[in-house]
This record gives C-alpha cells, sequence and structure tokens, in this order.
C-alpha cells in the first residue's frame, strides 16, 4: 500500500492520470463507432457496383486504400508525439509514439499484403517496382527499424526513438517525390476524389472505418504502455523500500 | 571567426590531428571500399564487359557501404575515457559538436570518392568524367545528405550496446531517398544519351533533401544526446 502512495506522490503521474481517463472513456466510443463502421462496409462494398475493366477484384481496393491512409496517419502521429517528447521530455508523448509506431506497421502490412492480391488480377504479376509500391515498401522498413531500435536499443532508446521519428516523417515528402519521378503504373491519387458516388461512399465508409479502428487502437495500446510504465514504478518504490 | 565555427574548428581540428597520427580510418575504409568495387566488378562483368546501367549503383553502394563503415567509427574515440561526456560538458553549442564531426566525416569521404570514381570509371568503363562538375555536385550533395543523418545517427547510438547492428539498421532505410537521387542523377549522366535536365533535377532534389535533413540533424542533436 505504501508503494502505492509513493508512486502517486511522482510528478509526472499526475499528469499520466489525466491522460488514462480521457483514453479510457475514449476507447469504448471509438471501438463502437468502429465495429458498427466495419460491420456494414461489407454490405456497402457489396451493394456498390462493378468496375468495368476490372470487376469483381476492384473492391479490394475499398479496403487497400484505407489502410494506407491509416497508415500516413499514424506516421504522422509517431513523428509529432516523438518532437513533442524530444523536446518537452513529456512520457505520455513517448507512448503515443510507440503505439503510432506499432499501428503503423499492422497497417502497413495490411497494404502490402492487399496490393499484391489486387495487383496480380489487375496487372497480372503479384508485384512491380513502380513508386507507391517502393515507397510502401521504404516506409514499411523505417518503421521496423523504428521497432528494433526500440527492442534492442537498450537504455535510453526512447530518446533516439524519438530523434528517429521525426527523420521517419520527414523522409515521406522526398519518398514521394523519388518515388514518384520513377514511372508508375499505379493509380493517380487524382483518380481518388474524382471517383463516382456509386464508388465513393463505400470507400468513404470503410475510410472513415479505418481510421477509427487506428484512433481506437492507438489510445488503448499507448494506455497499455501507461499501465506498464507505472508497474515499473511501482515495482521500483517496492524495492526502494 | 564566430564562436560557434570555431567550435566546430577545434573539433575537426582534433580529429584530423588525430587520424593524421595513425590514419587508421583512412586506410581501413579506403581499403574496403576498394576491395567493395572489386567484389560488385566480379558480379558485374562479364566477359570482359561491364553490365549495362551498373556503374552507377555501384558507386553509391560503395559510399553508402564504406561510409557506415566511417561512420560507425565516427564518435568511437569519444567513446573512450568517457570523452564525450566531457565534450558535451565543455561550456560550447552542441551543434558546433556535431558541424565538427560531420566536417571530418565528410572529408573522409572525399577522400574515399575520390578514389573509387577512378576505380569504377576504369573497372566499368563508365564515361564518369564526361560531366565532371555535374558528377561532383551530385557526389557532395549526396554525401552530404547521407553523412548528416549517419553522424546524427552514429552519436546518438554512442551509448547503446547493440549500435554496430543498429547503425545500418537505421541509417539505410531513412537515406534511401539519397541513394535512389544518387543512382538516378548519375545514371542519367552516364546513359548513352545523357539527359542533363534529369540530372539537374535530382539535384535539386538532394539539395533540398540537404537543406531539410542537415536542419533536422542540428535541431535535434542537443535534445538527443542529454541524458
Amino acid at each position: 500500500m505504501r508503494a502505492i502512495e509513493t508512486s502517486e506522490n511522482m510528478p509526472e503521474n499526475s499528469e499520466g492520470r489525466g491522460q488514462l481517463s480521457m483514453s479510457k472513456r475514449l476507447f469504448p466510443v471509438l471501438t463502437v463507432v468502429s465495429l458498427f463502421l466495419f460491420v456494414t462496409a461489407p454490405i456497402i462494398i457489396v451493394r456498390a457496383p462493378y468496375e468495368s475493366t476490372m470487376g469483381l477484384v476492384q473492391k479490394i481496393f475499398y479496403f487497400h486504400f484505407p489502410s494506407w491512409m491509416a497508415m500516413f496517419l499514424a506516421i504522422f502521429i509517431l513523428g509529432v508525439a516523438s518532437g513533442i517528447y524530444l523536446f518537452r521530455r513529456t512520457p505520455a508523448a513517448d507512448r503515443l509514439a510507440v503505439a503510432a509506431a506499432e499501428l503503423a506497421v499492422i497497417f502497413g502490412l495490411m497494404g502490402l499484403i492487399t496490393g499484391p492480391l489486387w495487383g496480380v488480377k489487375a496487372w497480372g504479376v503479384w508485384w512491380q517496382w513502380d513508386a507507391r509500391l517502393t515507397m510502401a515498401v521504404i516506409l514499411e522498413l523505417i518503421l521496423v527499424a523504428y521497432l528494433l531500435l526500440r527492442q534492442y536499443g537498450g537504455a535510453g532508446s526512447e530518446r533516439l526513438a524519438a530523434g528517429l521519428g521525426i527523420f521517419a516523417m520527414a523522409n515521406v515528402p522526398f519518398l514521394y517525390v523519388s518515388t514518384e519521378m520513377w514511372r508508375t503504373v499505379h493509380p493517380r491519387t487524382s483518380v481518388v476524389p474524382t471517383l463516382p458516388v456509386e464508388f465513393g461512399i463505400p470507400l468513404w465508409w470503410s475510410f472513415a472505418g479505418f481510421i477509427v479502428l487506428c484512433l481506437a487502437l492507438l489510445s488503448v495500446r499507448s494506455r497499455l504502455e501507461e499501465q506498464r510504465a507505472t508497474l515499473e514504478r511501482l515495482y521500483l518504490a517496492l524495492e526502494e523500500e | 571567426m564566430s564562436g560557434f565555427l570555431k567550435v566546430a574548428w577545434l573539433v575537426l581540428r582534433k580529429d584530423l590531428r588525430v587520424e593524421s597520427r595513425n590514419r587508421e580510418m583512412l586506410f581501413t575504409t579506403l581499403f574496403f571500399a576498394v576491395s567493395c568495387v572489386l567484389v560488385f566488378s566480379f558480379g558485374f562483368v562479364r566477359g570482359g564487359q561491364a553490365v549495362e546501367g551498373a556503374a552507377s549503383g555501384i558507386l553509391w553502394i560503395t559510399i553508402a557501404f564504406s561510409g557506415t563503415l566511417a561512420l560507425g567509427r565516427a564518435f568511437e574515440r569519444e567513446r573512450n575515457h568517457d570523452a564525450l561526456r566531457g565534450l558535451l560538458l565543455a561550456p560550447v553549442d552542441r551543434p558546433a559538436i556535431y558541424l565538427g564531426k560531420l566536417l571530418g566525416i565528410l572529408l573522409l569521404l572525399a577522400v574515399v570518392e575520390a578514389v573509387v570514381v577512378v576505380l569504377v570509371a576504369f573497372l566499368f568503363r563508365a564515361p564518369l568524367f564526361q560531366y565532371v562538375w555535374r558528377l561532383l555536385t551530385l557526389l557532395t550533395l549526396g554525401t552530404i545528405g547521407f553523412a548528416s543523418v549517419g553522424t546524427l545517427f552514429s552519436a546518438m547510438l554512442v551509448r547503446t550496446t547493440n549500435r554496430a547492428v543498429l547503425l545500418p539498421v537505421l541509417l539505410y532505410p531513412v537515406t534511401i531517398p539519397v541513394l535512389i537521387m544518387g543512382v538516378s542523377g548519375t545514371a542519367a549522366l552516364l546513359q548513352p544519351e545523357p539527359d542533363l535536365a534529369m540530372a539537374r533535377l535530382w539535384i535539386g532534389l538532394l539539395f533540398s533533401f540537404d537543406a531539410v535533413f542537415l536542419t533536422l540533424a542540428f535541431w535535434t542533436f542537443e535534445p538527443v544526446m542529454t541524458e
């Protein structure tokens, strides 16, 4: 009991608690919303018309594109949280960064799996070194490097990882431009805003589902990290007794 | 000379002096770069003829590999006897220390590149000297981009136990844009009908990469190095 009191006196904890209660309240709401979107998405996707040239296989697009967008959201959060942690040393920002990096890897993997599945039907090949694919693979590499650094960097690796997180986010525009300058067989991004309504509704529906899912997982994952930190503090306090 | 540049110069002079006495980094990096090009030539020269378009890639991969080797030991001398702590405790701008170390690495890589370019031109019959100034600009900007990220990563990994493994693991993915730009720019100069407009475009991209990542490195060096 005394150990718990000691830990509550730590200045870091008081600020952490505010975040805990917020994510505690946010998580159920986000989960219910994303569940609703994901359960209804298949119905909407089935009702959407077939695309004239690709037919059924085009429907994978409704999962492929949103998973990349969720990854970019996660990378953006990773970069901003890393910057905040590096200059302010806010522990909550570091926990958010870990959560965002892991989610970016997961959503990136989803994109990398659904991409070739679509590509083999639409282009006739599993893999093609076109601009977007190249960029996706490199981003995935950077994110995995981030996780490796956190895992094997030893003490103080959060600080180093924060530095890397900023570099990862700053890399996105350069990767985009440098890979884009290679000839591309991938549909241009300008396809998305000009999509007819019947294709647009299922797309943005899934898009919302993925983004909300990403935020829900983000809140629960950073809460896990926070509880882990609290547990560690309690252990340390107990050992000091 | 302003205080900032003076500190950078002092760090650089210290490194140059140590290096001029034992020449360890220069000789080992140079030897590694030469053997790297030779290994590539065994792989990519068949029947006395180099594989088409291989030269630009080999040039840049060799620079990246030997650069990693040099960067891995950039802060090795500072690790002994806790010299890094002393350096960071000095009442000077921390980014100036970074600049001094970066300049040292750039000088070392410049020497390595001078040898590698000649060797690649010779072994792969690549017309590298056709547009000397453009090639020089590509090499300079590319090396600055690679080394600016690398020096920062090398500094931040100096206290970790797995630094030898982690440096390439972190450095290569982040500097891939530099390699893409460098290789494509050089390839544009080397192709049978050189595409100068394309090379200029890649030079411009490299310049903006350098500007962004140098700024980021100066900006993050202090918080990353502060315990």
